[in-house]
């Protein structure tokens, strides 16, 4: 049961009491009962398809039960409508953005708020000084990275003054100077007695931040629990129901051979808020794990398009692989010397939406014997496709499910599995586990770490510092264009990567730092 | 009360099924009221144009002739607009096409070589691809639009040929008349059903028709293509070149415009005239989309829209209504059809409440 928080005697601001909500396939929600406080913040916890984001849609009147009631205030209300919701001071930031890449931050944001753009802009620039989220407001969206969309999210949110607000994983690409910003930012709000509901798969951060945790499995509650007082593996057992698929603290292993190599690799922005690569030098060799971390927007697209062969870069010999000057390569001769790619974006980057798996194996795959005189083999796409969802837990319908049925996290894991299955030599994976649940994140770091014992030379993108400290063998970070040295995990910490993520590595051009919109 | 349309995960497929049927029936309630309000009798006004212009041999015949231009170069739009490649210019390629065809037939006339007309065949579809190839440049060597490039080609086309028929190729007997000489024997398709125009040129589509599908269907160019136009991002990503598919695009329905073209100077027309196509290759515009841009519904919307010409000029004919009004009816098919296919995609909701067997 909850303990009490703050005032005991105030009624919750929100308390849900038997919501159930049945798909034909399954019941999302099975008879929920949640109660969040004034100044209270809560997590809800859970595995990807726990019935977490059934319940906050229906909160938020995305959705509407089937049965149950909603209290705010004590009062019996429906919902109808998100209309409703932010008439009643509810607040959401989505997991998946929904913002127009046309128009600018401080545009999409008077979409939702009222006021003059100028007048927004100043306050956007504020609340963003403020919460430590900083976004520039004449930037276009569709140039801005997956993290800094968010922080639009976030902000939008945050200038609406909401008494509830509901984060659908907000941290996820936040660097961890920002997240503890962001941290500040809730604990001030929550003390101000707006009530927080905070969903999110990273257990410390649930630890130092929610006063209470309700913990969802196959649409039911499995435990309300203090989460100060749970270990990390507690919460993960209760979330779960068993113990954590752990990845092997890689071996450095000996006699390796250069797979990936980058020498200075300049590359101008092919787009006006983009970011310069400047002087970029970095190998990876077999049985190597590299991870770049930092913020994103800080170079990493336009160094992942350069090396998939997206982006030509002169001179061919800015990036060598397998020994050979590729930079001229597009992807496909770049695949046939063995390069694999796992994107950020999985929807109409990754994959195809609206196409079925088996024809989404063709994007990359096509040259395992996928195509005959110019035909397609179908039974080689669909056994391709069927090895894939069965060898990487993929659940879906079948071959056949098109990719855009699939949840965030099972799409990842057969874009993943696909690129995997072609034992590459070479793999480029941007943010691996972004936005997939505790247990789909260990099963591909796993598999990952797995890869790089078999031999393959393993190129990381990653937010997540703790994730590639767990899996890397060097570690390097993106700032401004400038990619640091690439450092051994065990001969670094998170202080110091935290600290290069601002620009103060070795060999930093300080003051030629571009953008402005980089790093907290 | 209100109705909210919510898009459905994934398309329906009873209504695929359903949708046709719907507009038919919407078509025939608003024809119905039409007639009525225009003081006919709507039950022999219908008739009049659904079924008697199919219900003699030279009836179908003409249906025929008439959509096969249609579905040609619907067939060629199609692997286009697929991938995201807008050529809106096929009445202008049809035009060269018929130009190209048409110069083989004046120059070598009189000659009974039965290669003339196979290679009057290749000159259309050649100068219709040429044509074509003239927006592919532009498009990827200097992003230009294809849409604009194309519809301005159109008036190029059409002007060109004008000058040709009162100038260099007009008929010297013609007495002035701005027409070519009529063609020779060996230069027309030969006629396949006896007393009617049908000729073998209706046999292009069907040959067409088969050759799409299986490009659209089985073939990894056909795929890449899709890809391109469903997702340019994830084209980019798997390494097609966005150069060759609009390449690829453009040849394609810039050819089968031209060879349309051939089938009409030597088929129905037997000359050049400053008009060769009334709109052919705008019309198939509207028919790669009724035909959901799929090689099957492609055929099925292209006789359609022939026995709609047809059904309006048998009104015209039969009723005396003037032509504005079978343009009308035409209109109000082509808006509940498209219309019902909203279905596909969304259903309606009827209210402000959500009922309980809702998905977001």
């Amino acid at each position: 049961m909850t303990e009490p928080f703050l005032k005991a005697s105030a009624a919750p601001r929100l308390a849900l009491r038997g919501i159930t909500k049945a798909y034909p396939a399954l019941v999302a929600n099975d008879g929920i009962a949640l109660d969040v406080a004034p100044g209270e913040i809560h997590a809800l916890l859970g595995e990807n398809g726990a019935g977490k984001s059934t319940l906050v849609k229906i909160i938020y009147g995305v959705v509407r039960a089937d049965a149950g009631e909603i209290r705010w205030d004590g009062r019996l209300v429906t919902i109808g409508s998100p209309g409703e919701a932010r008439q009643l001071g509810i607040g959401m930031v989505f997991q998946h953005f929904s913002l127009f890449e046309t128009l600018t931050v401080a545009e999409n944001i008077s979409l939702a708020v009222p006021g003059s753009l100028k007048e927004l802009s100043g306050r956007i620039a504020d609340v963003s000084e403020r919460y430590g989220l900083p976004v520039d407001p004449r930037r276009l969206v569709h140039v801005l990275s997956v993290g800094e969309r968010q922080r639009v999210e976030i902000v939008r949110c945050l200038l609406q003054a909401p008494r509830l607000l509901i984060l659908d994983e907000p941290t996820s690409v936040l660097p961890p100077q920002a997240v503890e910003k962001l941290f500040e930012t809730l604990a001030r709000l929550a003390a101000e007695g707006v009530s927080i509901l905070y969903i999110s798969h990273k257990l410390e951060e649930i630890q130092t931040l929610c006063h209470a945790a309700t913990i969802l499995r196959a649409g039911r509650v499995v435990g309300v629990v203090d989460p100060r007082r749970e270990s990390a593996a507690g919460l993960a057992r209760l979330m779960i129901g068993r113990d954590l698929p752990a990845a092997a603290h890689p071996e450095p292993a000996a006699d390796r051979e250069e797979r990936l190599v980058v020498a200075s690799l300049t590359l101008p922005a092919d787009e006006p808020f983009g970011t310069t690569l400047r002087d970029v030098a970095l190998t990876v060799r077999s049985s190597e794990i590299v991870g770049i971390a930092g913020v994103s927007g800080n170079g990493q697209k336009e160094l992942m398009t350069a090396l998939s062969g997206e982006r030509p870069v002169e001179p061919a010999e800015a990036v060598r692989l397998c020994g050979v000057a590729a930079g001229q390569l597009g992807p496909r001769a770049r695949r046939a010397r063995g390069l694999a790619f796992v994107p950020e974006d999985r929807l109409g980057r990754g994959a195809v939406p609206p196409v079925t798996l088996a024809e989404n194996a063709l994007l990359t795959a096509a040259h395992l014997d996928m195509v005959r005189s110019g035909f397609v083999r179908v039974d080689k796409t669909r056994a391709f496709a069927e090895r894939c969802i069965r060898e990487f837990d993929v659940k879906a319908s079948g071959a056949d499910a098109s990719a855009q049925s699939l949840s965030g996290g099972n799409l990842q894991k057969y874009l993943v599995g696909r690129e995997l299955l072609q034992q590459p030599k070479v793999l480029l994976v941007s943010q691996p586990t972004w936005g997939l649940d505790v247990g789909a994140a260990a099963f591909i770091r796993k598999r990952l770490v797995e890869l790089r014992n078999s031999g393959t030379a393993i190129l990381v993108v990653s937010e997540e510092l703790e994730e590639l400290f767990e899996i890397c063998d060097r570690i390097a970070v993106m700032f401004g264009g400038l990619l640091s040295p690439a450092v051994p995990v065990r001969e670094t910490s998170v202080a110091e990567i935290g600290a290069w993520m601002t620009g103060l590595f070795p060999g930093a051009r300080t003051g030629a730092v571009p953008g402005g919109v980089a790093c907290a | 009360m209100r109705l909210r349309l919510t898009s459905r995960p994934e398309p329906s497929r009873a209504m695929l099924v359903t949708s046709p049927l719907l507009a038919a029936a919407l078509t025939l309630g608003a024809g119905f009221l039409l007639f009525l309000a225009l003081g006919q009798r709507p039950g022999a006004a219908l008739h009049t144009f659904f079924v008697v212009p199919v219900s003699s041999r030279t009836g179908v015949a003409e249906l025929l002739l008439k959509a096969a231009p249609l579905i040609l170069i619907a067939q060629g739009l199609a692997i286009g607009f697929r991938a995201n490649v807008w050529n809106i210019g096929a009445e202008g390629q049809l035009v060269l096409g018929a130009i190209a065809a048409g110069a083989l037939a004046i120059r070598f006339d009189g000659t009974t070589s039965l290669w003339l007309l196979p290679a009057m065949v290749a000159a259309g579809i050649l100068g219709g691809m040429a044509w074509a190839a003239i927006p592919a440049y532009l498009r990827t060597r200097f992003h230009a639009s294809e849409i604009l490039v194309t519809l301005m080609l159109t008036y190029v086309a059409t002007l060109t040929l004008s000058y040709l028929v009162h100038g260099p190729m007009r008929d010297p007997q013609g007495l002035n008349f701005p027409q070519s000489i009529l063609f020779g024997e060996s230069a027309l398709f030969p006629t396949v059903l006896a007393g009617t125009r049908l000729n073998v040129a209706v046999l292009f589509p069907v040959l067409v028709t088969a050759a799409a599908w299986v490009f659209v269907a089985k073939t990894f160019a056909g795929y890449q293509m899709l890809v391109g136009g469903l997702a340019p991002l994830a084209a980019r990503y798997a390494g097609f070149k966005e150069s060759r598919t609009v390449w690829v695009a453009l040849l394609i329905s810039g050819g089968a415009a031209g060879l349309a073209g051939v089938g009409e100077v030597a088929g129905p027309l037997g000359q050049l005239l400053p008009t060769v196509s009334p709109g052919y290759g705008f019309a198939a515009i509207i028919v790669a989309f009724v035909g959901r841009l799929h090689p099957v519904g492609i055929v099925v919307a292209g006789l359609l829209m022939s026995l709609l010409y047809l059904g309006g000029e048998a009104a015209q004919i039969a009723l005396q209504v003037p032509y504005a009004v079978t343009s009308l009816f035409q209109g109000v098919l082509l808006f509940c059809l498209l219309g019902s296919d909203l279905f596909v995609f969304y259903r309606v909701r009827i209210g402000r409440r959500l009922p309980a067997g809702s998905r977001a």
